[in-house]
């Protein structure tokens, strides 16, 4: 299925100046990566692409010398390497620009250019030389920059040049740009990409690593995707649409769940209440975070977020606890104006948030089931309320029997339950709470069928009784089944809010996330 | 065709974002002028040059030693141990020389040594792991401060005819003028540490590591290196501020530059120095230390104030200029 690897640029000697040949890497717990190739050639721009997690960051890392692969090879010019530190890979002429910047705002822009290669007479710094030499790299790709100005002076998008123009002094072939545009605006973008494309016409190969699907379709030539550490396929860009890409990303076909078997919800989308919404957030956005973005969840509605890992999901649900601030828009609860400087104030307003990463914000593992279970109710009430300990084994003990907790003791330290117990403990928590938004980021994840079906049936029934719920998860078939409606993100934006009846189908979500669009 | 990136168009814009790191100096230079210019118009006898040579004189180790100060805080960290390594040197020459007999010529280079190779150890310590040069700096103070103690717990007067003669050295200058050789070395060493910090390439990865150490590593620059030579640099400034106060005092003891350090830091923040790193000039520590001793002077002149006096317009003086950095920091155009 890969397609053969001519790029649409052809190449000055037909041979990859970088080839990587089953690259493995694993961290304790985890293989990173299996297996995986990459081949670049001079004068492409080669894009990586693959979700969170999928192992972008890692085969940088080997690549640019940071990791040392567990096995496979890296060379150079046909030239076998083994990098221990990443000046090596500089040496030997790869180069990086991460995603934020590296350099020394407090220094001219020609000595973040040159330092450590600066051009010295007698010993000292030959600071006129060094100057021209700064300037003229800087109009060689054709860039119009003060080089006697501190970094600082300039923009970040003006920083980024500057470091690849860096990058490139050190003699680069190969130009490895990690996210450079994540924090850039549009024209920002614009101008990197005129400098990525000279670099490109000089024969630099270049991999550029980046979530922006159309970025990718822009500048890139071919693409390398992965998907859970494994190699996907190598593909020309001309060879694929945005929605075949995203297909490859996620996988080929759609994962499939039908161990639920009768849910109450039937496809059909619930009429939106006339009345005021539970919540409702108007432009609400966070630089860097997620773009403004609106959205009314109602009483007793299951509002669903899908998106790929990193498309903002987990952050848009953040502003909706106070768990990160908003700077921007604002956030109607009941239909009154209301800022959420912090969870407390959230929880204080009845709404929960079971987070996706279970282990590092939400459950304590030293603690035994009953203490975790009792942990925000406890914080509601105040810490001079105390609850009394027959209480809290009352409280532990119904709710262990209502989730089917197990093991079935209020006493078991929490760290030793399984990953689908673990999050009943978590749901349990918040639900002893009576929320009225129950946000559950992933709740499913990594948990076995039987658990999963059982939280699915439990949202379903939270709802009937008029609990309002967002539920983000990766897996668009259960984002379907449970929800009145969904809102797809991409790239942090909230691109289309779409109603649930029987035309929404997990392609015309993907759809959504690849395209933007609608329909 | 070029594409214009910077949206700083004006000549006069240019030169103010070019120059921005001076502003400090600037306000420096002018606060010293305006506390000499009352000074003049307030007491008789004020208005001389003799008073500024005087201000020298008196605070030429404390200059030696916040120049050293001035390489570690624009490197991005901070040594605490300087007053006692100061204390330390005056006792080690005065013990050397009176004690064992040890020629002048023998025990400075001996004494400069141990201060350049505490400083050494003490910055790689700092680097090797990964230890906050506060608290290392802070070990090295009391280290230093202790070993004065088994010295002696008494001061040693210092009473070699080559040492009385130094100390008594004035070197004249044109006008009735005259300096003491201590102003000499002080002022070549703020010259040397001028070429050396602007000049050469350890001098600009020195800011580079104050600007942003992660970056500095991944520019490729030697960050283990500089972060050792910084401590050394410190640690021999001390030394020789230590010298120099040897010969001021005529004696060793173990009490001689108790807080120095913090006089040091002081010196160089109102000399403009970014405590965070990265910025600064060395020859604003220059003038921080000549505002201190103004101060001093100042005090003195008036006659009915006690000397600790001083220590409260210092502490005030720090106060408003940190704020003043805070200030110069936010009006950054970028970030």
């Amino acid at each position: 299925m890969a397609a053969p690897p001519t790029p649409r640029t052809p190449t000055r000697t037909g041979r990859p100046v970088l080839e990587a040949h089953g690259i493995r890497k694993a961290f304790p717990g985890v293989l990173a990566l299996d297996g995986v190739d990459l081949r670049l050639f001079p004068g492409e721009v080669h894009a990586l692409m693959g979700e969170n997690g999928a192992g972008k960051s890692t085969l940088i890392k080997v690549l640019t010398g940071v990791h040392p692969p567990d096995a496979g090879t890296v060379s150079v010019d046909g030239a076998p390497q083994r990098f221990a530190e990443p000046l090596e890979a500089q040496h030997a002429g790869i180069s990086t620009v991460y995603q934020e910047v590296n350099l020394c705002p407090n220094l001219s822009v020609a000595e973040n250019i040159l330092i450590g290669r600066e051009p010295r007479r007698l010993g000292l710094v030959h600071w006129s030389a060094l100057h021209r030499r700064a300037a003229r790299l800087i109009t060689e790709l054709e860039l119009d920059l003060d080089v006697r100005l501190p970094l600082s002076a300039h923009s970040l998008a003006v920083q980024q040049l500057v470091a690849i123009v860096r990058a490139v002094d050190v003699r680069a072939k190969v130009l490895v740009l990690d996210e450079p545009t994540s924090s850039l605006d549009r024209d920002e973008v614009a101008q990197l990409f005129a400098l990525v494309r000279r670099l490109r016409d000089r024969g630099v190969a270049i991999l550029f690593v980046t979530h922006f699907l159309d970025q990718v379709f822009d500048l890139c030539d071919r693409v390398t995707v992965l998907r859970n550490g494994r190699l996907e396929g190598e593909h020309r860009i001309d060879e694929l649409t945005p929605v075949t890409l995203v297909h490859r990303m996620v996988g080929g076909e759609l994962r499939t769940l039908d161990e639920l078997a009768e849910t109450s919800h039937t496809g059909t989308a619930a009429p939106v209440p006339a009345d005021t919404p539970f919540l409702s957030a108007r432009g609400l956005a966070r630089a860097g975070a997620v773009q403004p973005y609106d959205l009314d969840i109602h009483r007793g509605e299951v509002i669903g977020l899908a998106g790929l890992l990193g498309s903002g999901r987990t952050e848009a649900a953040r502003l909706l606890f106070g768990a990160d601030h908003a700077d921007g828009g604002e956030l109607r609860i009941d239909g009154e104006r209301a800022v959420l400087r912090s969870p407390r104030a959230a929880i204080a307003r009845k709404i929960a948030f079971c987070s996706e990463n279970r282990k590092a914000e939400g459950l304590i593992g030293e603690l035994t089931v009953r203490e975790n279970i009792v942990m925000a109710l406890q914080a509601a009430r105040g810490w001079t309320k105390p609850l009394s300990r027959t209480r809290q084994d009352e409280i532990a003990a119904r709710w262990t029997e209502v989730l089917d907790i197990r093991p079935a003791d209020p006493e078991a330290q929490v760290r030793n339950l399984s990953g689908g117990n673990q999050q009943k403990v978590l749901l349990a928590r918040w639900l002893l709470t009576d929320p009225r938004l129950l946000i559950l980021d992933e709740p499913t994840r990594g948990i076995d069928i039987g658990a999963k079906t059982e939280i699915q049936k439990l949202v379903t029934r939270l709802a009937a009784e008029g609990t309002a719920v967002l539920f983000i998860s990766a897996e668009l078939e259960e984002v379907l089944r449970l929800s009145h409606r969904v809102g797809v993100l991409r790239d942090h934006r909230l691109v289309a809010t779409l109603p649930n009846d029987t035309s929404l189908t997990p392609d015309r979500i993907l759809g959504a996330i690849a395209t933007g669009a609608t329909s | 065709m070029s594409t214009a990136l910077s949206s700083l168009t004006g000549p006069l814009q240019r030169f103010s974002a070019r120059h921005a790191t001076r502003l400090p100096l600037v306000v420096t230079a002018t606060l010293l002028v305006a506390m000499f210019s009352i000074g003049s118009l307030r007491y008789e006898g004020f208005f001389s040059a003799q008073v500024l040579l005087n201000v020298l004189i008196d605070n030429g180790f404390l200059l030696v030693v916040a120049i050293g100060m001035t390489f570690v805080v624009l490197a991005g960290g901070i040594d605490l141990s300087v007053g006692s390594m100061v204390a330390l040197s005056t006792m080690l020459t005065a013990w050397l020389v009176e004690r064992n007999g040890v020629p002048l010529a023998l025990a400075v280079p001996l004494v400069l040594l141990v201060g350049a190779g505490g400083g050494a150890l003490m910055g790689w310590v700092i680097h090797a792991f990964e230890i906050q040069p506060f608290i290392v700096t802070l070990a090295g103070m009391f280290l230093a401060r202790g070993l004065c103690y088994t010295i002696s717990t008494e001061s040693i007067p210092l009473t070699d005819p080559t040492a009385t003669r130094i100390a008594q050295t004035r070197v004249l200058l044109p006008g009735g003028l005259f300096v003491s050789p201590a102003v000499v070395i002080a002022l070549t060493v703020l010259a040397l540490a001028f070429v050396v910090l602007h000049h050469t390439r350890f001098g600009r990865t020195v800011y580079a590591l104050g600007g942003n150490e992660s970056s500095a590593r991944l520019m490729g620059l030697p960050v283990g290196r500089t972060k050792i030579a910084v401590y050394a640099v410190s640690g021999l400034c001390s030394a020789l501020g230590g010298l120099l106060m040897t010969f001021y005092m005529l004696s060793g003891y173990a009490l001689h530059a108790v807080g120095m350090e913090l006089d040091a830091i002081a010196a160089a923040v109102i000399g403009g120095t970014l405590l965070t790193g990265g910025s600064g000039f060395v020859l604003g520590t220059a003038l921080g230390v000549t505002v201190l001793g103004l101060i001093q002077t100042v005090v003195s002149f008036q006659g009915t104030l006690s000397s600790w006096w001083t220590r409260i317009v210092i502490g005030g003086l720090l106060f408003v200029f940190i704020l003043l950095q805070r200030l110069f920091g936010g009006s950054r155009p970028a970030e």
